[in-house]
């Protein structure tokens, strides 16, 4: 005696959030079960094992017919096979949508090709995400970065618009976007540390500073692809290394505005010249902000943080020879609240 | 060339890439009605493609407009081979053709493959123009209304109640043609559906042919199925009842609407009469007769009596049925024979079947006796149809006369037209219209009140029939015969119980290869005889409910038939509640809970079920075998019924259906029912457990098993508050004093008054049901009964219409349909084996859908409606469709007591239901005292002991207090509903229809037309197989829902084996079916059933079949608080409906 076929179909489409985090998370259905009869759902309404798992069955056989809708999230709203009231297809959408810090972590800044997709059951075991969501988290990612690389117009915007994402679940992708079109490596050791919010504050810096949206509004790919012109000019700013007068004339201003404020101010003194080097560098060869690193010192406080390149902004403006004070505050700008974010433990 | 119908192809979405190479679609439509096609222009390269065609125009008959759908295919164009089809969409025309219902269809049609299910949406706008036709030898019946809803529809008003109609058309099913093996699957599925399609219609035309013949504009209760029979053909079949309804002004009280008069066909004996005149003289001279009766009937006490024509002239006809009995079957002495006819308040002993007329006049004069009024009068009527029974064995000759007379009349078919002439002849005829009438049955299961005046029990015929011995398998002429032969025997069986008519009135049928059960069940009930003499015509002359001399909250329980010659045995006391009438010790029907009747507690359903083995065979040996059985079954069926019944305190069952069905090893039987204690009937006793052998069973284990049966009792009647009151006899003035004595009395039985001496003789002081223990079978029968769980706290369960004991709805509406098939892998089953597994089967279905739907608590499950099969020699199939309602917990005792506030009546008191305790003892000590208690402690629920005589005062006061209070919050929490859904319709833009109120929906759905292009969000429509959606009022039906598709699989694994293959199914049915009613302007579906749900598998080869059947009304409702825009509502709907127009 076995139950050969066992469904059922409501006229709104019953969900379970629970269930739907379960299988979200990759859970097979007996696993689901297991971790249901845990949370006590048993108790709730005199339920037996057989019940959960026919209950439990029918929810994963709706998600999966769901699925298909959710990877154009548009057409949840408009098809016309599920009847689900309008909150809980926001809900669908975002928990969707929603990936795990730990994995996008270990994708961020990779290439969202086959074989950065080969190695999802590395990530899975490391992270103890399971491949299941791995996958989709992954596929996620790619269908967005695909979706959104054709279109014109602002980035979040677009990926709120098209995926009916939240606003912060938008800036994430468009983050993760970002990443992976500039291939920025977030992988280092150095870098393991850094939460993947922090990345994505940094992201939505440079996208709304130094991309070619921060001009103009309307070209293809504007928040992804970097503004080259202000690359270009970013490399002018080199002077302020190369020209030894300037240099020493910007150590000066900084360090008359630093005496007496900081318990470290010897050590700034003592590293200005490294750490100018290192900030110029990497506006000379943008790829790889994250060195911005170098800066990031035991015995500085994030005040002592704060104050130094607040004055060394400010001071460069004051250099009589320094000729590029547009392009050095784009470029300042986002490289200090970069720095803000990153100075943490 | 009366009509002209005009289509138009807007656009399409979602389509599925049919060209691998560009991962696009180049699209095109045809459009066919009839014999005629049209295409649109082809939309290259397209998922989304945008036709915008011209208006294709169809002129055409308006009787294939009845017929036919309009079949709309898109294709994949392809410049080198043949071009693909995507799919189909099928539009029934029909809701176009009254003008009452939609005036436009226009919106987004799912397009569905059999094979491939639902792939992508087209955009259609249909409209027909209609030319008035008034040749009266019309074969269309444009204009008929039907309704799946088996009451009086909402927004209207039953002039007339016509009767029963019914229709049968046979074709040779597609599946079984030589071309079938030649062809695609995917066209014999769709040859199928669209013979289907065409039957249908088909049928609906030719009743709504025989509803204008009877001068009928309607049919309510309209009930479509379909017999699979395979070889011999593919038969539709639909039975109904025709009415003459008026359209309610949406301004008008919903008052006028629950007092109707449904009285019967006055209209076709207008028709009819002057043919019938020439025949039958005598008919004519009884007139006088007839209409002499009102006085003497005006001045008994209780009507309850049935009219002049009861008991004697039933016989009279029986004679004639059963004459067809034995021409059709064998009939032998046992009531159980080939066509088993056991039924449950049937079980009709021999002697009274076969008795003769002659000898029956003189019975039906005593029967109805108790009021000591001559009834003399009755016989003449009767002589006339005595001589009419020759008509009746022709069932096509009745309605020839009045085809006849119809036309002879010269006007088509309105009813208002004749009526006004013949008013008088009318008058004269109308009493004796049920007994012309063929059949005196109606499909409705719920009336207005006053309507029914006592029902007998359950009627129920089943027959075993072979289909190879069709003769002509094309014609319908047997199956004609066959039906016409289960609804005598049906007849027969009602005036057996004393009844001229039949209620809730269904039919079935359960095909397993060659064998074919046939079933029919009913209500035999007594209708209100003023209300068929007067008449509609009268209404506003007089009130009758002002002089109804029965109470209505229990004159419906009053036995029907004669006490002294009752047709089976039976207890009978006197009323509990007016103490006047004798009333039967249980009660079961088929119908719903009348509104008006007094019940105590909460209603719950009932379900008894069985298994049985049976040999294979073939051919007639095989229909023996099943003969054989049924008898046995239904007795089993009853008797766990009954047993059920009495574990939960209650005694009497509503909407009771009983489902045979025959599998090639196995039949099985299951009975559904709602129980309720109507407190009009006397308490049901326990039930005693005897040990017959005592050898076998010690004593301890019998008192243990009774003792689990009395805390089952106990348990049951603390869940379903079955509390009587039993202190409400005070009021009526029980001629005992002494409260201590009568209690006791009344459970014994033994009544005071002096007529009753009879019948304590012939029934002993019977307290308890006795369950005899003589063999194992027996322990085990007794542990099934315990095996029925409770439903968890906060559930509640009914298979009717209402829900015993609950009425404050809240808006949570969950429609749910789930299917369940089991199969079975030993080989070696027993009986019992397979009783406990279909019991399993069954109860866990139950479990799962209480653990679904846990989030709706408190929540009942109303019109839960099984349905099972055995698809295979191995399998058994469970369908069940039902509806998941919230309600408001705090109110529900509120309401109790309101109750007869709101009524006004002299049974006030009776209607109040104190949750007294039961020990009469204690109740009765402080009877002084606890008047100002009792009302309290009745919408606290604190179980008040008891009440005096002024308690009927206080609880006035208490309660309209109290009513002032539930309408605060009840307006509070709208207020607070309505912000919310606000709030959310702003903060998400996907979607301001978040509907429920429909209000909002009216407006958005004029904006759909400008929105349509664009992503817009779908209307939502809610589904339920109950006649009302709670909370709201509907103020527009748009016609009748009736669909049919068949999908098909050979990819069966790939589609998630057979639960995804089903799954998938039945949510594209759901969509298809919310898509029509979209189309349409409506926002719900009323009445929704699904008739049928065939699945074939074949996991072997990967396949899989599936049919299924849906019907409903489709319906716009509006919010119950939202009354005065109903209105404006309304012309939102339709000129959204033209702005849609406009717009394209």
């Amino acid at each position: 005696m076995s139950v050969e076929l066992d469904v059922f179909v409501g006229n709104t489409t019953i969900m379970d959030e629970e269930v739907y985090q379960l299988w979200l998370d990759g859970y097979t259905v007996n696993d689901a079960v297991k971790v249901r009869m845990e949370g006590g759902v048993m108790d709730e309404c005199e339920a037996s094992k057989d019940v959960l798992l026919s209950d439990t069955m029918d929810q994963y056989r709706t998600f999966q017919m769901c699925e298909r809708l959710l990877h154009s999230p548009a057409k949840l709203a408009n098809q016309l096979l599920f009847q689900i009231p309008p909150h809980r297809q926001i809900m669908l959408i975002e928990r969707y949508y929603a990936f795990d810090d730990t994995f996008v972590r270990e994708v961020l800044g990779k290439k969202l090709s086959k074989g950065t997709k080969k190695d999802l059951d590395d990530i899975s075991a490391k992270t103890s995400v399971t491949l299941k969501s791995c996958r989709r988290q992954f596929d996620n990612f790619k269908r967005v970065f695909k979706v959104v690389e054709e279109l014109k117009g602002p980035l979040v915007e677009n990926i709120r618009q098209h995926f009916l994402l939240s606003d912060k679940l938008a800036r994430d992708y468009a983050a993760i976007v970002f990443f992976a079109n500039n291939r920025f490596e977030t992988g280092k050791r150095k870098l393991q540390y850094l939460s993947f919010q922090d990345f994505a504050f940094c992201a939505g810096q440079l996208i709304s500073n130094w991309t070619v949206g921060a001009v103009d509004n309307m070209v293809e790919d504007m928040d992804v692809d970097l503004d080259k012109e202000f690359l270009q000019e970013l490399k002018e700013l080199k002077i302020l290394i190369t020209d030894k007068d300037l240099l020493d004339q910007h150590k000066s201003l900084v360090c008359t505005a630093l005496r007496g404020k900081t318990k470290v101010f010897i050590e700034m003194e003592g590293s200005f010249k490294n750490l100018s080097r290192g900030l110029i560098n990497i506006a000379a060869n943008i790829s790889l902000p994250l060195r911005l690193y170098p800066c990031r010192s035991d015995r500085w406080s994030a005040a002592d943080m704060k104050l130094y390149l607040t004055h060394y902004t400010n001071s460069a403006h004051i250099l009589d020879t320094f000729k590029h004070q547009v392009v050095w505050d784009r470029y300042m700008g986002v490289v200090k609240s970069c720095i803000f974010k990153m100075y943490h433990d | 060339m009366p009509g002209k119908l005009k289509a138009k192809i807007v656009a399409g979405r979602h389509l599925p890439v049919m060209d691998r190479a560009s991962d696009l679609t180049d699209a095109f439509v045809e459009v066919k009605f009839g014999n005629t096609t049209f295409k649109t222009d082809v939309c290259p390269k397209s998922l989304n493609p945008q036709w915008n065609s011209e208006w294709f125009k169809f002129e055409v008959d308006d009787e294939d407009l009845q017929d036919e759908p309009l079949q709309i295919t898109v294709l994949d164009h392809d410049t080198y081979s043949a071009n693909d089809a995507i799919g189909k969409v099928y539009i029934d025309i029909d809701p176009l053709l009254y003008s009452e219902a939609a005036s436009v269809i226009s919106g987004w049609f799912p397009i569905y493959d059999t094979i491939h299910g639902i792939r992508g949406e087209i955009n259609v706008i249909v409209k027909v123009e209609l030319f008035n036709d008034l040749n009266r030898f019309r074969q269309s019946s444009c204009g008929v209304k039907f309704f799946c809803t088996t009451c009086i529809p909402q927004c209207y008003r039953a002039t007339l109640v016509h009767g029963f109609v019914e229709e049968l058309v046979v074709n040779e099913d597609p599946e079984y043609q030589w071309i079938d093996r030649i062809r695609t699957p995917r066209a014999s599925n769709e040859a199928r559906q669209r013979l289907i399609s065409l039957m249908s219609g088909e049928l609906q035309r030719k009743i709504g042919l025989k509803v204008l013949e009877m001068g009928g504009n309607a049919v309510v209760g309209y009930l479509q199925c379909f017999d699979l029979e395979g070889e011999s053909g593919l038969v539709v079949r639909a039975i109904g009842t025709a009415c003459t309804l008026d359209k309610l002004s949406s301004g008008s009280a919903p008052n006028t609407n629950t007092h109707m008069h449904p009285n019967t066909a006055p209209a076709s004996n207008a028709c009819n009469s002057p043919s019938k005149d020439g025949k039958e003289p005598v008919f004519v001279e009884d007139l006088p007769s007839s209409s002499g009766p009102p006085t003497p009937f005006r001045a008994l006490p209780t009507s309850s009596s049935p009219p002049p024509f009861s008991p004697s002239k039933p016989c009279s006809r029986q004679s004639s049925s059963s004459d067809t009995d034995l021409s059709l079957t064998p009939k032998t002495e046992e009531p159980h024979s080939v066509r088993c006819r056991p039924g449950i308040f049937l079980c009709p002993s021999s002697p009274i079947l076969s008795t003769d007329t002659l000898s029956l006049p003189g019975s039906g004069s005593v029967g109805c006796g108790r009021g000591s009024n001559p009834r003399a009068t009755t016989s003449a009527p009767l002589s006339s149809i005595q001589s009419d029974s020759a008509l009746l064995r022709k069932s096509v000759s009745f309605t020839e006369d009045l085809l006849l007379a119809a036309s002879g009349m010269g006007s088509g078919g309105s009813a208002g037209k004749e009526a006004g002439p013949l008013r008088t002849l009318l008058r004269q005829q109308t009493q004796t219209a049920l007994e012309q009438r063929e059949f005196p049955f109606f499909t409705l299961t719920s009336f207005p009140p006053g309507f029914l005046l006592h029902v007998g029990g359950v009627v129920s015929a089943r027959s075993v029939k072979l289909l190879d011995r069709i003769h002509n398998p094309d014609e319908p002429e047997t199956r004609d015969a066959w039906w016409e032969e289960i609804r005598q025997e049906i007849k027969s069986h009602a005036r057996a119980l004393g009844c001229h008519a039949v209620v809730g009135y269904s039919e079935s049928t359960s095909i397993c290869e060659e064998v074919c059960i046939l079933s029919a069940s009913g209500t035999a009930a007594i209708l209100n005889p003023r209300y068929m003499r007067e008449g509609c015509l009268d209404i506003g002359c007089t009130d009758h409910r002002f002089e109804e001399p029965s109470p209505p909250n229990c004159g419906f329980c009053h036995i029907p038939y004669d006490e002294l010659n009752m047709p089976f045995p039976a207890q009978l006391t006197y009323c509990y509640h007016c103490r006047r009438q004798k009333v039967p010790d249980v009660l079961f029907t088929t119908i719903d809970l009348p509104s008006e009747a007094a019940v105590a507690g909460k209603g719950c359903l009932i379900q008894a079920r069985l298994c049985r083995l049976k040999k294979k065979a073939q051919g007639e040996a095989n229909a023996t075998a099943i003969s054989n059985l049924l008898p046995f079954m239904e007795y089993e069926l009853h008797t766990q019924l009954m047993n059920k019944l009495k574990l939960r305190s209650m005694n009497a069952l509503f909407g009771l259906h009983i489902q045979i069905s025959v599998g090639e090893n196995m039949l099985l039987g299951l009975a559904s029912a709602t129980g309720v204690y109507l407190t009009a009937l006397p308490a049901p006793g326990g039930i005693q457990i005897a040990g017959k052998t005592p050898g076998d069973l010690s004593s301890e284990h019998i008192s243990s098993i009774q003792k689990r049966i009395n805390d089952t009792i106990a348990v049951n009647k603390e869940l379903y508050q079955i509390n009587p009151p039993e202190l409400a006899e005070e009021g009526v003035g029980s001629p005992i004093p002494e409260p201590r004595h009568r209690s006791r009395l009344f459970r014994s039985h033994s009544e005071s008054s002096d007529e009753l001496s009879e019948l304590d003789l012939s029934h002993g002081k019977k307290d308890a049901f006795v369950l005899e223990i003589d063999d194992t079978d027996a322990v085990e029968d007794i542990h099934s009964l315990l095996i029925d769980a409770p439903p968890p706290t906060g559930f509640y369960s009914c298979n009717t219409e209402n829900m015993p004991g609950i009425s404050n709805w809240t808006s949570g509406v969950q429609m749910f349909t789930s299917v369940r098939v089991l199969r079975l892998s030993n080989a070696n089953l027993t009986n019992q084996g397979l009783n406990k597994i279909f019991t399993d089967l069954c109860e866990n279905l139950l479990k799962s859908f209480y653990f679904k739907l846990r989030s709706m608590i408190p929540c009942c499950l109303c019109h839960l409606n099984f349905t099972v099969a055995v698809p295979e020699e191995e399998l058994i199939q469970v369908t069940v469709t039902a509806v998941a309602m919230t309600y408001d917990k705090e109110q529900t005792q509120e309401k109790t007591a309101e109750k007869p506030v709101n009524k006004g009546s002299l049974e006030a008191e009776e209607q109040l239901q104190f949750p007294l305790e039961l020990c009469a003892d204690s109740s009765s000590s402080n009877i002084q005292t606890a008047s100002k208690i009792s009302g309290v402690g009745e919408s606290t629920n604190m179980s008040p002991r008891a009440a005096s005589v002024d308690y009927g005062s206080f609880a006035d006061r208490c309660s309209t207090w109290l009513e002032l209070l539930r309408l605060k919050a009840h307006t509070i929490r709208r207020g607070s509903v309505k912000t919310s859904r606000r709030t959310q319709s702003l903060a998400h833009s996907v979607s301001s229809l978040e509907r429920c109120s429909p209000l909002q929906e009216g407006r958005s759905r004029s904006l759909r037309s400008s929105r349509s292009f664009g992503g817009s969000s779908v209307t939502v429509v809610k589904m339920t197989p109950l006649s009302f959606l709670p909370g709201t009022r509907i103020i527009k039906y748009l016609g009748i829902i009736n669909m049919f598709f068949i999908r098909e699989t050979t990819s069966l694994r790939e589609e998630g084996g057979v639960s995804g293959f089903l799954h998938s199914f039945i949510a594209e049915v759901f969509a298809m079916v919310r898509a029509h009613v979209a189309a349409l302007g409506g926002n719900a579906v009323v009445s929704y059933s699904m008739k049928e749900c065939v699945f074939m598998e074949n996991p072997n080869k990967n396949q899989a079949q599936c049919l299924i059947n849906v019907s409903g009304d489709a319906v716009i409702c509006i919010s119950e608080t939202d009354q005065e825009s109903s209105a404006s509502t309304a012309n939102t709907g339709q000129t959204g409906g033209s702005e849609t127009d406009g717009a394209t």
